[in-house]
């Protein structure tokens, strides 16, 4: 057996083989894998024995249930209305030059993905973002180059741990 | 439970609890437009198209949706619900590619009515179409899926959810990105899609249509070195005048006959010949299993049979119960039979050379176009059947070439591959090949006609979900005593859905069947998903009305007592699962993915 279907599998098992089961069934395979694959998607509709086509539609249909391959860093800006009129822009402008991607990509190396995402409730605290599940707030072109900068040095002190072990 | 009393437009009616506001207004005859809401499919109530008023209540209510109570007051045309409906409609038509000159829907689209209907201007909500990016799906050979004309009313997924238990359609992403798509956004051919045509049937719009062939036989009809050869099915004959203008239920045979003639087809053939022809094979091969099975014990043989005429259900099976393909006769449609034959007995009779021949079939199905593109259907060397229509192509070319169908003459068939018994004709309903077979299969065995009165073996025939009947055999001839008191199952279902039951309870074991027909379409043929649009069941019952009207008036009403099937295996053939036999007229199944 494949792994996805040892995945999917265990997931099944878990929470059980009714339509009601799919959505935490494509939410663990999204915790484990970061997106849904054709072949999750597959997998998930043999298992619970329903339509692929069905699968893709629930899957496509909710922002946080990625069908595309994401980086490890999930970058979510709020693209309403509050946030826009504080700034989302320039954030944005900043994001796409720390991170040399446009709106929609994901960088070379695989670390970060640059999306926009509908209203993350902070709205008070606008311009906002969320970079997996941590937001953050207030947002300015500097405080954004610090989060990514702060990132990308926790990766590189880890790697040097990893590769000091 | 008491009736409920309500008014609509001022005049009082009384219905049933539960009954719709919409079925209430249709009981007093009158017309609520509608797009998303489609007889044989649940409600969706997504379209807002059927919106009436309640007198005193702010909101409007969806008539398709919304059950009777007692003492409501509808109004369904009052200034409010006009406006509302006009806003509806103009907002339907600001997303879709309104082409309507060019769209091959054209007039059959229910939009472009309401859109005249409601007097949609020009000027009205922007045109988003220009500003989205849309697919359209070419690829495969029996259908197009046009997703700029979608508006997205769900018929089509709730088609392939419901009737046919299939899910290749789906509703993906929200809000304005929201779309009817297959899985990963793949292009028909290569989803679960069976391309039965049942969506194709129900779409209000041009966005699911039959892929047409239509200027490719005009092109071989006008090519002086080509013999066009035509083959019509059963089901074609009692719907096409439907598409021409007349009532449903009229048998239109001989006219069809005529305006085949006129447009320029050498040869008028009947797949009716050939339906026959598959009873004598398919018979022969249940008989065949039936004996391995109950005197030799061969493990091999697999039972219960299940036919094999109808391309929707081949597909499915292939998707869906790869494991039960060995059930699948092995016998190949009438239509495939039917190009095998032409394109090596019938051409040698009539002295053409293969290669000069264009095969072209007439039939009430979008599947056949596949199955006639199945790369295993060259059995005569050549494409053995090269161009399929719908019912509904047909009834265009007749309109192309001017021909007043309703004034034409009843004319016959040409000879040879022309000459069908009634067994052949009820092909094209749910239960019918079931009955042609049991026609021939039990006089093979007791050498006497099945014991119901007048042929007629009316168990397996109507429209109910799944039909079963059981025949007892007795007083067989000598060479089939084997069967001698043998109780031979059978079981009909139509529409995938029926199916899916069906096959479910034999691999659990739950029931046990000698012989299984299924239909893809409801209603069989038909009901097929390239008969005249629109398709409901009162509709269907007509055309079916008509089928067993003609069987009951054909002179010959058993397969085997074809002369000219007789005169074919006298001649070429020799035997029923002979050698040549094997090679023309059966075949075999792929294992497909069930994703």
């Amino acid at each position: 057996m494949t792994e996805m279907k040892n995945l999917v599998k265990s997931l099944a098992d878990n929470y059980g083989r009714y339509h009601e089961s799919l959505l935490p069934i494509l939410q663990g395979v999204v915790e484990k894998k970061r997106f849904l694959s054709e072949e999750a998607m597959v997998e998930v509709a043999r298992e619970i024995d329903i339509s692929a086509a069905h699968v893709f539609g629930t899957a496509s249909f909710y922002s946080f249930l990625n069908t595309s391959p994401m980086g490890e860093y999930v970058v979510r800006v709020c693209k309403t209305i509050t946030c826009m009129m504080h700034g989302k822009n320039l954030i944005i402008q900043e994001l796409e030059k720390q991170l040399k991607i446009k709106l929609g990509e994901t960088s070379h190396d695989g670390k970060f993905t640059l999306l926009e995402t509908n209203c993350l409730g902070q709205c008070h605290k606008g311009p906002a973002m969320l970079i997996n599940d941590t937001p953050y707030t207030n947002l300015t072109p500097d405080k954004v180059r610090d989060i990514i900068q702060s990132l990308k040095q926790n990766d590189l002190v880890s790697n040097a741990a990893t590769q000091v072990n | 439970m008491n009736n409920i009393n309500l008014t609509i437009d001022h005049i009082e009616v009384s219905v049933q609890p539960e009954t719709t506001l919409l079925e209430a207004a249709k009981k007093l005859k009158i017309k609520i437009p509608t797009l998303c809401y489609h007889e044989d499919l649940c409600v969706a109530g997504n379209c807002r198209v059927c919106v009436v008023e309640q007198v005193g209540a702010d909101r409007l209510l969806p008539s398709c949706a919304t059950p009777v109570s007692e003492g409501m007051e509808i109004l369904t045309n009052s200034l409010k619900v006009r406006n509302a409906r006009k806003s509806v409609i103009d907002l339907l038509v600001s997303e879709h590619r309104a082409d309507c000159t060019r769209c091959y829907k054209s007039e059959g689209c229910e939009l472009q009515h309401l859109s005249s209907e409601y007097l949609i201007g020009e000027d009205s909500f922007i045109d988003l179409v220009p500003l989205k990016e849309y697919t359209i799906d070419y690829f495969s050979p029996s259908i197009i899926k046009d997703d700029s004309k979608c508006i997205r009313c769900q018929r089509c997924v709730r088609t392939c959810d419901q009737l046919q238990d299939i899910g290749a359609l789906t509703v993906a992403y929200k809000g304005e990105e929201m779309k009817v798509s297959s899985f990963f956004e793949k292009p028909m051919y290569e989803v679960v899609c069976t391309n039965c045509g049942q969506c194709v049937n129900r779409c209000p719009t041009g966005a699911l249509i039959e892929r047409n062939y239509i200027d490719e036989v005009w092109t071989a009809i006008n090519n002086p070195k080509k013999h066009l050869v035509v083959q019509t099915a059963p089901a074609v004959r009692v719907a096409l005048g439907e598409a021409l203008g007349m009532e449903a239920g009229l048998v239109v045979t001989g006219k069809m006959v005529a305006a085949l003639r006129r447009l320029g087809f050498d040869s008028v053939l009947d797949t009716d010949f050939t339906a026959d022809l598959t009873i004598i094979e398919e018979g022969n091969e249940l008989l065949q299993r039936l004996k391995g099975a109950l005197v030799d014990k061969n493990p091999d043989v697999n039972l219960p049979m299940t036919t094999s005429c109808s391309p929707g259900w081949i597909k499915y099976i292939e998707h869906m119960y790869p494991e039960m393909l060995p059930n699948v006769s092995t016998a190949k449609s009438p239509q495939q039979m039917f190009g095998a034959l032409v394109k090596t007995y019938y051409a040698n009779k009539i002295k053409v050379e293969p290669e000069n021949i264009v095969s072209v079939s007439v039939m009430p199905c979008t599947a056949k176009k596949y199955e006639a593109n199945r790369p295993e259907m060259h059995a005569s060397g050549y494409k053995d059947v090269d161009l399929v229509l719908t019912t509904r192509e047909l009834a265009k070319m007749i309109q192309q070439a001017g021909i007043d169908f309703e004034a034409l003459e009843n004319e016959e068939f040409d000879s040879f591959m022309g000459t069908s018994s009634g067994a052949a004709v009820i092909f094209g309903a749910t239960g019918g090949v079931m009955e042609a077979a049991l026609r021939t299969a039990y006089e093979v065995v007791t050498g006497r006609e099945v014991p119901f009165d007048g042929l007629n073996i009316t168990p397996v025939r109507g429209m109910e979900e799944v039909k079963e009947a059981t025949i007892k055999i007795e007083d067989t001839l000598p060479e089939w005593s084997f069967l001698e008191g043998a109780e031979l199952k059978t079981c009909v279902a139509h529409g995938l859905a029926n199916a899916k039951k069906v096959m479910d309870k034999v691999r659990s074991g739950e029931a046990s069947y000698h012989f299984i027909e299924v239909m893809a379409c409801p209603g069989g043929c038909l009901g097929g998903g390239g008969q005249p649009i629109p398709t409901n069941a009162e509709i269907r019952a007509q055309r079916s009305k008509a089928i067993y009207e003609e069987d009951a008036g054909k002179p010959i009403r058993k397969s085997h007592d074809n002369p000219e099937v007789i005169k074919l295996y006298e001649e070429f053939l020799k035997e029923p699962l002979g050698h040549k036999s094997h090679e023309l007229l059966h075949t075999s199944y792929v294992e497909r993915n069930r994703y």
